[in-house]
């Protein structure tokens, strides 16, 4: 009966047929990436992996699991570091993101498309800015001699680039219009309508900013917070450029193990720290994509 | 109705007359803080304490050791990380619009992850693996590729690595590129105008693809010029290595350089901005 039917009826073989094929070409044209990421990705997240539980006998050579690594990478100097660490990407972060909003409220309410445009393409850019060329210009500006610096005689007022807030001002530079960027899609969805509900009910301004907007904005504004917390806590270049490794961070901590400034052996402390670091930053995506899924309830 | 159209209006009209004193603020203290380390940037490379104005730092740049063969070499290095990844993406992301959409999340969890690794611990990785070679395969054949793929004249382990660090943006950007055109029907349209299945994607998909192909170079290009974590750590020397390389002798030069090359990739993303239109690229920094 079905030999009838698939006979009587090409069109629907010539349907099902095209329908099938594509499904193995698809598994085809996927293995190359999937392929690729497992050996350029997946090995050397092994060998961290590996590598963070593991020490080597100095004199026999022989390997053996431990936890040693881990804990030492969460003690000492080490331990400093990733606090170094944590606490410049929270106050950069949390900075950015109280600057950003106003800067982003302000270009979403003005009446100038062009401004919106700009300011919008402006953080675009900015945002993919870091690394070296931003380290080499804020040095330039806020150095020890840098351009403001010499003019305003800022070293004397007890100013230092080179410092905890000098690299927080910095890593401002790309975190306000990544920021920017982040919420103001959250902003467009304010609806005119609950401001106008609001104010004929007799709120104000602060009320209504308290009681129905930042509500509303809350999971897009902590989505956007713990994004900039981990571009920040992952940054490396800029502050490698500027600071050298004067300040603790852990991604600073991290290089010099690498690069065999410290004590031999410690490769594998290294490790253990970047394992930290994956592990942070993997609680940080945990909280992001919750909340950018629930902001989306709100302002679809 | 007649009545409610007055309360409506009533409240808008002062909304719209009041005036805003804090945004013209805002927006020019963002401007200031965005513009003063570009302007004291320039000052910096053109008003030598002691020379005047001159334009020195600039003309050196060419005649700088080091400068044409590490610019050649982020090149390069870009331009095999774009190829490679547009062809391992393309194909890929292409195939899960057509058919197998049970590995659409597969996918987009393994383009994700590298934005879970940061750079400093996937080099930390990195470096390890490459360090079994000459601890463990010596003497198989395998060492070979690894003594190849590290040499400094063209090391095919960064591009390896970039490709990875670039698959987060490029699957952004192919995705949205996707997302606006129905690919099935585009490739079904095709296949009954007699095209074979490799003709349907080449002349069909692709050029409707250009604007996400476009914007997923340039992202690339971008991230590969101004990479410097992987290929610092790994020893390498492109181009952000060498600018930090030479700062420590002269401060003026490297400023200069950094200008320029802020200027050439800005002039791209923003080039890309104004041509890609509607796909708006927040990418995390690289900073």
């Amino acid at each position: 009966m079905t030999a009838v039917v698939t006979e009587a009826d090409p069109g629907l073989v010539a349907a099902a047929s095209v329908k099938r094929r594509p499904r193995t070409g698809g598994w085809l044209a996927v293995l190359p990436l999937l392929a690729f990421v497992t050996i350029a990705f997946g090995l050397p997240a092994l060998a961290m992996l590996n590598g963070a539980f593991t020490v080597k006998d100095p004199a026999t050579g022989a390997t053996s699991y431990t936890t040693a690594n881990m804990t030492a990478s969460v003690q000492g100097a080490y331990l400093t570091a990733l606090l170094g660490s944590v606490e410049l990407s929270a106050v950069s972060a949390l900075l950015a993101a109280v600057l950003g909003l106003p800067l982003a409220q302000a270009v979403v309410t003005s009446r100038f498309p062009a401004l919106r445009e700009a300011v919008l393409t402006a953080s675009g850019v900015l945002a993919n800015f870091g690394g070296v060329p931003l380290a080499f210009a804020f040095v330039a500006t806020l150095g020890n001699a840098g351009v403001l610096t010499r003019q305003f005689g800022l070293t004397d007022k007890g100013w230092d680039l080179y410092s905890f807030w000098g690299l927080a001002i910095v890593y401002l530079y790309f975190l306000i219009p990544l920021m920017v960027l982040t919420i103001t899609p959250a902003l467009d969805g304010l609806r005119v309508q609950w401001r106008e509900a609001a104010r004929n009910n007799g709120a104000t301004g602060l009320q209504y900013w308290l009681h129905v907007a930042l509500p509303v904005l809350a999971p897009s504004l902590l989505g956007g917070l713990v994004l900039l917390f981990g571009s920040a806590f992952a940054a490396y270049a800029t502050a490698a450029a500027m600071v050298g490794s004067s300040i603790p961070l852990v991604t600073l901590q991290i290089a010099d193990a690498i690069s065999g400034n410290v004590l031999v052996g410690q490769e594998n402390v290294a490790l253990a720290l970047s394992l930290d670091m994956v592990l942070i930053a993997g609680l940080v995506m945990a909280v992001y994509l919750p909340l950018r899924r629930r902001s989306a309830r709100w302002l679809a | 109705m007649a009545g409610l159209t007055p309360v409506r209006l009533a409240p808008r009209r002062p909304a719209r007359v009041r005036p805003a004193p804090w945004r013209p603020l805002v927006l020019l203290c963002a401007g200031l803080y965005f513009l003063v380390p570009l302007a004291a940037s320039v000052i910096f490379t053109v008003d030598v304490p002691g020379e005047g104005i001159t334009f020195d730092a600039y003309g050196r740049i060419l005649g700088t050791d080091g400068f044409l063969t590490s610019l050649l070499l982020s090149l390069e290095l870009a331009a095999a990380t774009i190829a490679v990844v547009l062809l391992l993406m393309v194909p890929a992301m292409v195939a899960l619009r057509l058919g197998a959409p049970r590995l659409r999340p597969v996918v987009e969890v393994v383009c994700s992850l590298p934005l879970v690794v940061p750079p400093i611990a996937f080099v930390a990785g990195l470096g390890t693996v490459l360090k079994w070679g000459p601890e463990h395969l010596s003497r198989t054949p395998l060492f070979q590729t690894f003594v190849a793929i590290q040499n400094p004249d063209f090391p095919v382990v960064l591009v390896l690595a970039y490709v990875v660090m670039a698959l987060p943006f490029v699957h952004r950007a192919l995705d949205a590129g996707l997302r606006a055109m129905d690919v099935r029907t585009l490739v079904e349209a095709a296949r009954s105008c007699g095209a074979g299945r490799p003709q349907a994607l080449v002349r069909a998909v692709l050029p409707n693809l250009r604007g996400a192909l476009l914007n997923s170079a340039f992202l690339t290009l971008a991230l590969v010029l101004g990479e410097f974590t992987v290929a610092q750590l790994l020893g390498f020397r492109p181009f952000a290595v060498w600018i930090v390389n030479v700062s420590g002798s002269q401060a003026q030069l490297s400023v200069a350089v950094s200008v320029l090359s802020l200027l050439v990739t800005w002039a791209m993303l923003l080039a890309l901005a104004s041509f890609g239109g509607r796909t708006r690229t927040a990418s995390a920094s690289g900073g």
